[in-house]
């Protein structure tokens, strides 16, 4: 496991306990999964792996994002209301006349703008922290707001509905047999552990969120890196967006993303990133979603109301809380 | 009438600690950090318990649960940072908790009148209906002594009230404690300003390591006589004591640090130093002189406010550590835990935090050099630790200090800036560390050491410059730092320096 922190350990001997603890989210995966495949009818088929997989896909994407703004300390609430903004842009640009005059250019814009233009917007949620000194939370609850109202601006509020299959292969299209917006996010994942764990990049968000004051002192350029974290978090909303809406051949900017940002808030903390900063794993958040998803799928799948699920999903992290709390040593 | 006096036998943070303080009278309580003052008014004032010793209050043997209860027993305290709620009205504020009531709502007009009645006492003619946060600091500090008073305070304790005042505020608030004293209200002021002790108390105590080492009214102990007892000085034999730095100094090379006329804030009004290559220069100063703001002025961390620095030899203005940095300058601050390592990073990570950069190639960390550099450093520093992966945090004090050292030699540095670089570990570490700093001086570091303790800076250091309330007041060589000489200099006592300073007294 790709914990950032724990590289190359061999000093304690772990026990069972410890063990339970350290990777709890990962335990509980393998529970879930033995509990399934005895008791679930049709649960070890391609389909049900692709279903879950595909409906994580998004969540995973985001929470990589907010996974490093949480390592610095900071907390991301904007990114629902980007990914209804990035998703709303796309169908604009390959709709638009020079969209379907010019459909490999069309598609191509389609792609780079709304995820840039979101990143951009990340850009501005560090700017706003760093330079006015504002919390992250109310900071970024600024485009939390506004961000939903943007997106409806921006289409005049109208359902925009499209078939696009080249723009919606990020959403529907299949590499290997495997959904396309599955390989997107585990690349993400990949290359956001490895990026935290070998570059300087990487070990500067953790020594800000570590001890910011001794960052500073140590020559880390703080605000440069606290700008960066939300930029890519913003980025990674962008590409959130556009997969959705590929999935629902149509953008609505009431909807898209739409309580997001706890979802993966939520797989965050299920997967073990303490929310003081200073640590984290983003395979962990991967772990963290999938551990959320599989446990809706299982109380669904064996005919529990989504209602109920929903305090389950409550007593997940609640859980996952208390086992971090209990692995920290005080 | 009421007599305060109070002892505590054998107890870890205070030892047989005693403050006597008459009716109507100021008290001085001075003392270095961490001497027990702050200790001993907690215990006074109910927010800590008491292993031993007894309380007398106004004639009775007394014991507060808690602060609040002492507050209703007749003692208001006034602490550092003004403890009141900045957007509620002025009023409001000095009637917290409470409030005037009639039929169960609050009595605005009775309670507007009284504050403002109260206000005038001390000359204070303010709209008191407004919030706290639109008046100056000075203004706050008066209406939390108003609030302390109006709960019929017998004994008003002040923990250094002036700190965040400029010289009129202090003017005011020291018209109000004498307003107090006519009254015949007791006041225990502590501060580190000496010449505010002489302005305003009528005796002073003075603290260290958790005993009272002296109590003597103002008119008869000077100031050298003062610090003397504070730092626990014998004024006429300086005791030899074994410290890390043995052995005679190389001669100095090419300026490294000038400094000259540093202005920051309101702490530091006029600095000069110098260090050059091969050199240890010793900071001394009492307690708020201003050490560690220079140090951080000249390190980009705290920028001044005016004075130029030369670093290297070339004129610089570092706005940000990392430009002092890549000139050459490492800088271990007095908090290691606050603003020194990352508890949760490794040993390895914390030694190459600074190095990181050039550790790199496109943006990616090049580990095998990287373990290489901290496994050489680790056994040139004897750093004891399990494996290079063992979290800072897990490491005793001196080892911390010797991981953050390690973290600016390995970046080779010409500069290295050192605030209290001995604190708070054991003696071994202590030593170790002090030889350490001689060796890498004598390699050529040039090395500013801010130090509390006089033996470091009287043997360590090259030269001293002494700080006095933020001016540079003594530049004294190796053969004249002496430690009654630094001393007198902190006293502003210039007659040990030379003949014209007599009217300082």
């Amino acid at each position: 496991m790709a914990d950032a922190q724990a590289i190359g350990r061999p000093r304690t001997s772990l026990n069972v306990g410890n063990f339970l603890r350290r990777y709890a989210a990962l335990s509980a995966i393998v529970v879930l999964l033995a509990f399934n495949f005895a008791v679930t009818p049709n649960f070890a088929t391609w389909q049900t792996l692709n279903v879950n997989l595909t409906q994580v896909a998004t969540i995973v994407i985001v929470s990589v994002g907010m996974t490093l703004v949480i390592a610095t300390g900071g907390i991301d609430l904007s990114v629902g209301s980007l990914m209804a903004i990035s998703g709303a842009l796309a169908p604009l640009i390959f709709l638009s006349p020079f969209g379907r005059d010019h459909l490999a250019i069309g598609n191509i814009l389609a792609f780079v703008v709304p995820i840039g233009v979101a990143g951009l917007l990340g850009l501005f949620n560090g700017w706003f922290i760093t330079r006015f000194r504002v919390q992250p939370i109310v900071a970024t609850l600024v485009l939390f707001i506004a961000g939903r109202g943007i997106g409806q601006v921006i289409t005049n509020g109208n359902l925009q509905t499209f078939k696009n299959p080249s723009f919606q292969f990020i959403g529907l299209g299949r590499v290997f047999g495997l959904p396309c917006q599955v390989l997107v996010m585990l690349a993400m994942v990949a290359a956001a552990a490895w990026m935290l764990r070998r570059t300087l990049f990487g070990r500067q968000i953790l020594a800000v969120g570590g001890n910011e004051k001794a960052a500073r002192l140590a020559g880390v350029p703080v605000a440069p890196v606290k700008r960066w974290v939300y930029a890519i978090s913003g980025l990674c909303a962008g590409v959130a967006g556009l997969v959705v809406v590929s999935i629902n051949s149509s953008s609505d900017a009431n909807l898209v993303g739409l309580g997001m940002e706890l979802d993966a808030i939520a797989a965050v903390a299920v997967g073990g990133t303490p929310f003081t900063g200073g640590r984290a794993t983003v395979v962990g958040s991967l772990l963290g979603a999938l551990l959320i998803q599989l446990l809706r799928y299982t109380l669904l799948a064996n005919g529990v109301p989504d209602a109920a699920a929903l305090v389950v999903k409550g007593a997940i992290i609640a859980g996952a809380v208390w086992s971090q709390q209990r692995s920290m040593p005080s | 009438m009421r007599n305060i006096d109070k002892r505590f036998m054998g107890a870890h943070a205070l030892a047989a600690a005693t403050l006597e303080v008459e009716p109507a009278e100021v008290m001085g309580l001075v003392g270095q950090n961490g001497a027990g003052k702050s200790t001993l008014i907690k215990v006074l004032t109910g927010a800590h318990g008491k292993d031993a010793g007894e309380t007398v209050f106004g004639g009775e043997t007394v014991e507060f649960a808690s602060p609040l209860a002492a507050q209703h027993g007749g003692i208001s305290t006034i602490y550092q940072e003004i403890n009141l709620i900045p957007f509620r009205s002025v009023a409001e504020n000095i009637f917290l908790g409470r409030e005037f009531r009639r039929y169960g709502l609050l009595d605005w007009r009775r309670m507007n009148r009284d504050a403002a009645d109260l206000l005038r006492r001390f000359a204070v003619e303010i709209d008191v209906r407004r919030p706290l946060m639109e008046f100056s600091t000075a203004i706050q500090q008066m209406v939390a002594i108003a609030r302390a008073v109006s709960f019929k305070a017998r004994l008003v304790i002040m923990d250094e009230p002036t700190s965040s005042l400029d010289e009129r505020e202090v003017a005011v608030l020291f018209d109000v404690i004498r307003q107090l004293r006519a009254e015949g209200v007791s006041v225990i002021f502590i501060t580190h300003r000496l010449d505010e002790l002489y302005q305003i108390c009528d005796r002073v105590t003075v603290m260290r390591d958790g005993r009272t080492v002296m109590t003597s009214r103002m008119a008869d102990v000077d100031k050298l006589h003062l610090i003397a007892a504070m730092l626990g000085r014998d004024l006429e034999a300086v005791r030899e004591r074994a410290t890390g730095f043995q052995g005679a100094s190389a001669a100095a090379g090419a300026e490294v640090l000038a400094a000259e006329g540093l202005v920051v804030g309101r702490k530091v009004s006029d600095a000069r130093l110098e260090v050059r290559a091969g050199q240890i220069v010793g900071l001394a100063g009492l307690l708020g002189s201003g050490r560690t703001e220079v140090a951080r002025a000249i390190f980009g961390a705290d920028p001044p406010d005016a004075g130029a620095i030369r670093l290297m030899g070339k004129v610089a203005s570092p706005r940000e550590p990392i430009e002092a940095i890549t000139l050459g300058v490492g800088f271990c601050s007095e908090d290691r835990k606050v603003e020194g390592i990352v508890p949760d990073m490794s040993v390895r990570e914390n030694i190459t935090l600074a190095l990181l950069p050039r550790l790199t190639r496109f943006g990616v960390v090049d580990e095998a050099r990287q373990r290489a550099i901290v496994d050489r450093f680790i056994a040139r520093l004897a750093i004891k630790t399990a494996d290079i992966e063992q979290k800072v945090r897990e490491l005793s004090g001196g080892n911390q200090q010797k991981v953050l050292l390690a973290r600016w030699l390995c970046t080779d540095p010409k500069l290295l800036i050192l605030d209290e670089p001995t604190r708070g570990i054991d003696v071994g570490a202590k030593v170790e560390i002090q030889s350490l700093i001689k060796e890498l001086a004598d390699q050529g570091l040039g090395v500013l050491m801010i130090s509390s303790e006089l033996e470091e800076i009287v043997e360590g250091a090259d030269r001293v410059f002494v700080l006095s309330d933020g001016r540079t007041v003594a530049d004294l060589p190796h053969a004249k730092s002496s430690a009654s000489a630094i001393m007198a200099a902190m006293a502003h006592d210039a007659s040990a320096l030379s003949a014209d300073g007599m009217e300082h007294g």
